[in-house]
């Protein structure tokens, strides 16, 4: 039976168990939109602008640890992608985007709507590919599903010249993916587990450091059973919140520059450090010559140009972090618990120390709400169970220090690329990957307006989430910086001409709650989290709020500023 | 940059359009350093083979290795530099040739066993063929003659089965 390319797509997409994709039509695609008005089983969410398509994909992704779907037009549509791509490229989110393409024999002779959208988005993909052929349509989709969720996972971009996808085949499915250019590496080499045991049982200082590979491979539990193995506490990045319980005694909270300060004294004092899935970003280390000074490192990472890359390790594990900590705790279950939890009440009791002495603080008054507040009222209300997504900024560092997570995949946050418009498409995408979670966005008054017109796609397609603005009229970490190293100019942070909140999400068909006073900001985040259907809640909080602690950049992240 | 040693790096990858703009791509976006390059397909179909010169500081070329190796069209990467292996290079270069100078150019072109591959009035064209080193001699000893110009490929290598370097 003939199919035509179109249809081929959708095909594959279905067969790799896709059941939502984010798109938007025009003149390059136009062939699958057509098969798409046929489908069923294949549900298609019509966003408002083609980076919010991309994040809402790369939401869903996170949300149920699959790939997300993004389908966009040439041109401009696959440029206005770039921005959410180069979003999941940071983090290492598997999604696939599919952009229209003109007709092969255009190719090359800028005609309307044309990029070089392969090349523009060489850098910022896992990989990508141009289709040339129709007999290549459907491996090249296999093998992009393939490479975006396999390994280190990543964005693949597919691009699809028009006369492609109108070209009629008999189609076959594709054959099994192997490629003779790429093979992940999963198994951990057992010398240097078996070295790791060692290292633990020397320890006397050890810390657990889990990043966003931890989530990525879904070793959650494995990582909670080392710690408590071997008395070990665990900090983790921005990335790796929420792959061990935030209410655990053992929790330090977040390491880095905004992170606690018995994380932060932990990485400077520790003798050991076991670190899972992280990339040693500059926003966690700090100066790298003062990171971590007395340490042994164990770093285990599926992706090799991870290790030795910032910082140089002691013992480089190469593999999914899920199989290396499977074997290391597989090792210690033949050894002496004594062994393992060498000399450990000393180092609790110091963590202890800084914990009670130097805690998160802010000082809520009866008149200004702090932001912080709003976002432990937030945790007490949702009970920790809600999917927190977060715009980037201070409204993202207060979300990740007072939203204590206790579970894989509920944090989700543009972590690498830092990119503001982020919050709420990801809210879309994580909302209809699990459709019973309730989903909060939690924002700033300066990011929520970069992808505002996404509240029109919550609406449309019943996807509730629920908007919590934290609104300083500042873009507020900016300021903070402007404040404590740049003499106090506040050069055009300024936003206190913001739209009315309430007014715009009543003018999208959403509701609209404001709050202005400390005593009512259960009460409006309850009414809005109880209301059916999409709300934005809009709190004044306090405008000159500083996130702390905070390392100041290139700093010891020893070295902090605190309240 | 400081104490840069100079890389031999053997790299097959996927035949396919794009690959070449993936590794240069890569070596810009990360500040890395191309000194030389050469492309060429391989006695395999669909595999093509470019030799690279880079020039860095040693703890950086572990990293570009393992970078390339990341690429999905990058099938292996060899480091040749400490190993044993056979290097060249090839030139043309075409020198000035006044009748005065032609016998000092002829005696040139028959220690370092090039060959003439094209005579004017009052040029000749040298095809030269070795690694660097030879490659660097004959153009220090034809300057004085007049170099007119020069085309030369970057320098593609084999690892040596055994043997000395």
């Amino acid at each position: 039976m003939k199919f035509n390319g179109a249809q081929v797509l959708i095909k594959m997409i279905k067969a790799e168990g896709i059941d939502t994709i984010f798109g938007y039509p025009g003149g390059c695609v136009i062939d699958i939109y057509d098969e798409l008005a046929k489908q069923e089983g294949l549900r298609h969410i019509l966003v408002r602008h083609e980076q919010g398509a991309v994040h809402a994909a790369d939401g869903y992704a996170r949300a149920n640890r699959s790939v997300g779907v993004a389908l966009v037009t040439s041109g401009p549509g696959a440029t206005n992608a770039v921005t959410g791509i180069a979003s999941a490229h940071s983090d290492s989110i598997p999604i696939v985007v599919f952009t229209g393409q003109v007709p092969t024999a255009l190719i090359g002779n800028d005609a309307f709507q044309e990029v070089d959208i392969v090349g523009i988005t060489r850098p910022c993909t896992k990989h990508n590919y141009l289709v040339k052929s129709i007999d290549k349509l459907a491996s090249t989709i296999k093998e992009a599903f393939y490479l975006a969720r396999s390994g280190r996972p990543g964005p693949v971009l597919v691009d699809l010249p028009k006369n492609i996808l109108q070209a009629q085949i008999d189609f076959e499915e594709p054959g099994k993916i192997s490629l003779k250019s790429y093979k992940p590496n999963y198994k951990p080499n057992k010398k240097q587990l078996n070295k790791v045991v060692e290292m633990i049982k020397k320890a006397k200082r050890p810390v657990i450091f889990a990043g966003g590979g931890v989530i990525v491979s879904q070793a959650s539990e494995q990582i909670t059973r080392l710690a408590k193995m071997a008395d070990i506490p665990v900090t983790a990045s921005l990335m790796g919140l929420g792959a061990f319980p935030g209410s655990d005694p053992l929790w330090l909270g977040m390491l880095g520059m905004h992170g606690t300060y018995r994380a932060n004294m932990s990485i400077g004092h520790c003798d050991l450090m076991i670190a899972a899935g992280v990339r040693f970003d500059d926003r966690v280390t700090g100066n790298i010559e003062k990171f971590a000074p007395t340490a042994k490192i164990v770093q285990i990472d599926i992706d090799p140009t991870s290790i030795h890359k910032n910082i140089e390790v002691h013992c480089p594990i190469v593999g999914d972090c899920k199989a290396a900590l499977e074997g290391i705790l597989h090792l210690m279950e033949d050894q002496k618990t004594d062994d393992l939890k060498n000399n450990r009440p000393q180092w609790l009791d110091q963590i202890e120390e800084w914990k009670s002495t130097t805690p998160l603080k802010y000082n809520q008054g009866s008149e200004v709400i702090k932001p912080q507040f709003v976002v432990e009222k937030l945790y007490e209300l949702t009970k920790g169970d809600a999917i927190i997504t977060t715009e980037v900024g201070q409204n993202q560092m207060w979300a990740a220090q007072y939203y204590h997570f206790n579970k894989p995949n509920h944090f989700i946050t543009s972590g690498g690329l830092g990119t503001m418009g982020f919050g709420l498409p990801a809210a879309i995408g994580a909302k209809a990957a699990c459709p019973d979670k309730l989903v909060v966005d939690v924002a700033g008054d300066g990011s929520i307006q970069m992808n505002i017109q996404e509240l029109m796609t919550a609406v449309e397609s019943k996807i509730d989430v629920k908007i919590v603005i934290l609104n300083n009229q500042y873009l507020g970490m900016v300021r903070q910086w402007q404040e404590l190293f740049y003499e106090k100019v506040y050069s055009f942070t300024n936003m206190e001409n913001t739209p009315d909140f309430v007014k715009l999400a009543e003018a999208y068909g959403a509701k609209g709650l404001r709050c202005t006073r400390p005593d009512e900001v259960e009460s409006v985040l309850s009414q809005g989290l109880n209301h059916e259907g999409t709300v934005i809640m809009e709190f004044a909080v306090d405008k000159e709020e500083s996130v702390y602690p905070m390392v100041p950049a290139g700093g010891s992240i020893t070295e902090m500023l605190l309240v | 940059m400081m104490n840069t040693n100079s890389y031999l790096l053997s790299i097959l990858v996927d035949d396919e359009p794009g690959v070449l703009s993936r590794i240069a791509g890569l070596f810009s976006g990360r500040g890395f350093n191309i000194d030389s390059l050469s492309v060429a397909s391989t006695a395999e179909p669909d595999v093509s083979r470019i030799t690279m010169v880079t020039k860095c500081e040693p703890q950086i070329i572990d990293q570009i290795k393992k970078q390339l190796h990341k690429l999905i069209n990058v099938i292996t990467v060899n480091d040749l530099t400490d190993k044993k292996y056979v290097q060249r290079q090839l030139a043309l270069i075409k020198v000035n040739a006044q009748p005065e100078k032609k016998a000092d150019i002829l005696r040139v072109v028959d220690i370092f066993r090039c060959k003439i591959v094209d005579v004017g009035l009052s040029h000749y064209t040298i095809e030269v063929s070795g690694d660097s080193g030879k490659h660097d001699a004959i153009v220090s000893l034809l300057k004085p003659m007049g170099i007119i110009e020069i085309a030369s490929t970057g320098s593609i290598a084999l690892a040596r089965e055994n043997g000395k370097k």
